[in-house]
């Protein structure tokens, strides 16, 4: 151990270049204060602020953003890109979104009690058996047909504020009660769709470039539906509906669809097969 | 300059065993000596399990990681480690931490080639063959076209070794595939392993699963630094080579020039993460695999460690400034 030291402090010496530095004795307890600073610095200067919390440097960011998109792009059943394209570009989009919930009181609300949607939050049995048309049956039905299941939203990594880390859980844990407002399955059309609701109301860049890309892989006669029917009923319903995000649904599971769709101002879907 | 710095904290931290013992009364021992897992703390068991869990969570992507990582580079490291191994048909060689069989089939691939080179320097010699004999030198090209070479390829990670065979039989290295079809359970004997020149064993580099004085050739690409007690595995490597035999060691190291660090710090903290989340969707892994690099002992610590395991003539090659350096040393 003793060799190994010795070399290793004239090495110290020559790379910084200090011939006044006396000893191992001063060396290792500076050598230690600066490589914790090159640890934070690497570590984007910052301690986790949530559980799942990983701090980024802005290139880093830049770097998730731009490979996400890549990936998404590629393989659309990647959800965990879309996830970290949506948290790494959110940064203007999510404080929007954050004061149009704190300035409503349901949206307030919401904010303090944290709700999350999950299987052991939500009690499936008694949704499963109230009647059908309202909020709950029909968004039971929808995990069903679909075959999807709240658990598998990716937690929030890399949104570098506690707050606006609930925000975009909250997005992506409404996600499938979008489908069930809107009456969309979860197929490529029906993403689509969604996406491009989910971008007017809430203008993530995710949102919009999901939108945007989204119909590359559809075929032309699915194009064609969507472009007539589906898109501008989409829009529409999106600029005319409240905030989304401000229902505080796990209260409104009795509530019948049509009378949520209403009061919140999403316009009837259209009657066409997706 | 992490290059320069770190090893003075990993000194300090590294060193498991009777000299931390000593050192470390003031800290609680909950679970086996402190060291580190990248830039934390933690026990010696608490570092096995997690490399272990690391490894089993990349396992499926590790060579497409590595490409992307690397640019591809790490197959022409792999090429020179091979290349100054020079092994001769014949030689035995034990790969350990060799996962997903880089090093073996390269090593298949060397004596092949060699072997068929010596015997065509041998037809090529007996100009005034009978026929008789130059068909038995093409039988024999063909019932030993390893010349009786063999490599043990050894890593603790099942879930690594599963992924090297997989890729064996996909690239045609395993000719016991038809034969064993029937067989439940994987198990190599002496007679296939002859034949295809290749085994797959679980072990683990301290504590390896072979005798004394078994093999020509010991090597461990990227894989000593994963190691937790890298003194107890050179011990393992000194004991399980042949007298004559020699350890090659290839890791990465510490780079000495202050620009090519900067730019490899920026790329190593700031890309690779990134590159593992978006590929293997796995950002801590690959933070835990820069950090760790970060903490090895540099080249001539290393060779410090090497030679206190009893080798001799132990040197060391910097490849790319010192990203990467192949040690080696002999048993004499």
């Amino acid at each position: 151990m003793l060799r190994g030291a010795a070399v290793r402090a004239a090495l110290l010496r020559a790379v910084r270049g200090a011939p006044g530095r006396a000893g191992l004795g001063r060396a290792v307890p500076r050598a230690e204060e600066e490589e914790e600073e090159e640890e934070e610095r690497q570590r984007g200067g910052r301690v986790p602020l949530y559980p799942g919390h990983i701090p980024t440097t802005p290139l880093q960011k830049a770097l998730l953003a731009a490979g996400s998109a890549c990936a998404a792009l590629w393989d659309p059943y990647r959800h965990d890109m879309v996830a970290v394209l949506g948290e790494t570009t959110g940064c203007l989009a999510l404080p929007k979104l954050r004061d149009r919930m704190r300035n409503d009181p349901e949206g307030y609300r919401i904010l303090q009690e944290r709700p999350r949607i999950r299987l052991s939050t939500l009690d499936m049995a008694r949704l499963g058996g109230l009647p059908d048309g309202t909020l709950g049956r029909e968004y039971i039905r929808f995990l069903e047909d679909n075959k999807v299941s709240p658990d598998t939203r990716m937690p929030a990594k890399f949104v570098d504020d506690e707050e606006l880390a609930y925000v975009i859980q909250r997005y992506r844990e409404v996600h499938d009660l979008m489908h069930t407002l809107l009456g969309m399955p979860t197929n490529m059309l029906g993403e689509v769709v969604v996406k491009w609701f989910e971008a007017v109301q809430t203008g993530l860049p995710m949102c919009v470039l999901g939108a945007a890309f989204g119909p590359v892989r559809l075929n032309a006669r699915k194009l064609q539906v969507l472009a007539t029917e589906l898109l501008p009923w989409a829009v529409r319903s999106g600029r005319n509906a409240s905030c989304v995000l401000n229902v505080y649904y796990e209260q409104r599971w009795e509530q019948s669809v049509e009378s949520l769709r209403e009061e919140i101002g999403i316009f009837p879907p259209p009657a066409v097969c997706v | 300059m992490a290059a320069g710095l770190c090893p003075g904290r990993a000194l300090l931290s590294r060193r498991g065993g009777a000299l931390w013992a000593l050192l470390g009364t003031a800290r609680g021992r909950a679970a086996g000596p402190e060291t580190h897992f990248g830039f934390q703390n933690v026990s010696e068991a608490e570092r096995r399990e997690k490399i272990y869990q690391v490894f089993e969570n990349v396992a499926e992507k590790y060579d497409v990681m590595n490409d992307s990582m690397s640019l591809g580079i790490h197959r022409v490291w792999k090429d020179i480690l091979v290349h100054k191994m020079n092994p001769s048909p014949g030689t035995l060689l034990v790969d350990v931490a060799g996962g997903t069989g880089d090093i073996a089939f390269r090593f298949l691939n060397y004596v092949r080639s060699v072997r068929e080179r010596q015997l065509q320097q041998k037809l090529r010699h007996h100009q005034n063959l009978s026929w008789q004999e130059i068909s038995k030198s093409y039988q024999e090209e063909k019932s030993n076209p390893l010349g009786d070479s063999q490599v043990v390829v050894c890593d603790i990670n099942k879930e690594m070794l599963k992924a090297g065979k997989k890729r064996a039989q996909h690239l045609g290295y395993s000719e016991v595939v038809a034969v064993h079809a029937e067989k439940k359970h994987e198990c190599f004997t002496i007679a296939d392993a002859n034949r295809s020149g290749l085994s797959w064993v679980l072990g683990n580099a301290e504590e390896l699963p072979f005798d004394d004085d078994k093999f020509d050739v010991y090597t461990i690409a990227f894989g000593i630094r994963n190691v937790t007690r890298i003194d107890l595995a050179l011990q393992e490597a000194y004991r399980v080579l042949k007298p004559g035999g020699r350890f090659l060691c290839l890791e990465f190291s510490h780079v000495s020039n202050p620009l090519l660090s900067r730019l490899y710090d920026l790329y190593s903290f700031q890309v690779i993460p990134v590159l593992g989340e978006v590929i293997a969707g796995d950002w801590k892994s690959y933070q835990y695999l820069v950090e760790s690099i970060r903490r090895f002992p540099p080249q001539e610590e290393l060779k410090a460690m090497i030679e206190d395991a009893g080798f001799l003539k132990v040197d060391y090659q910097n490849l790319n400034s010192g990203i990467v350096a192949i040690h080696s040393g002999f048993k004499l």
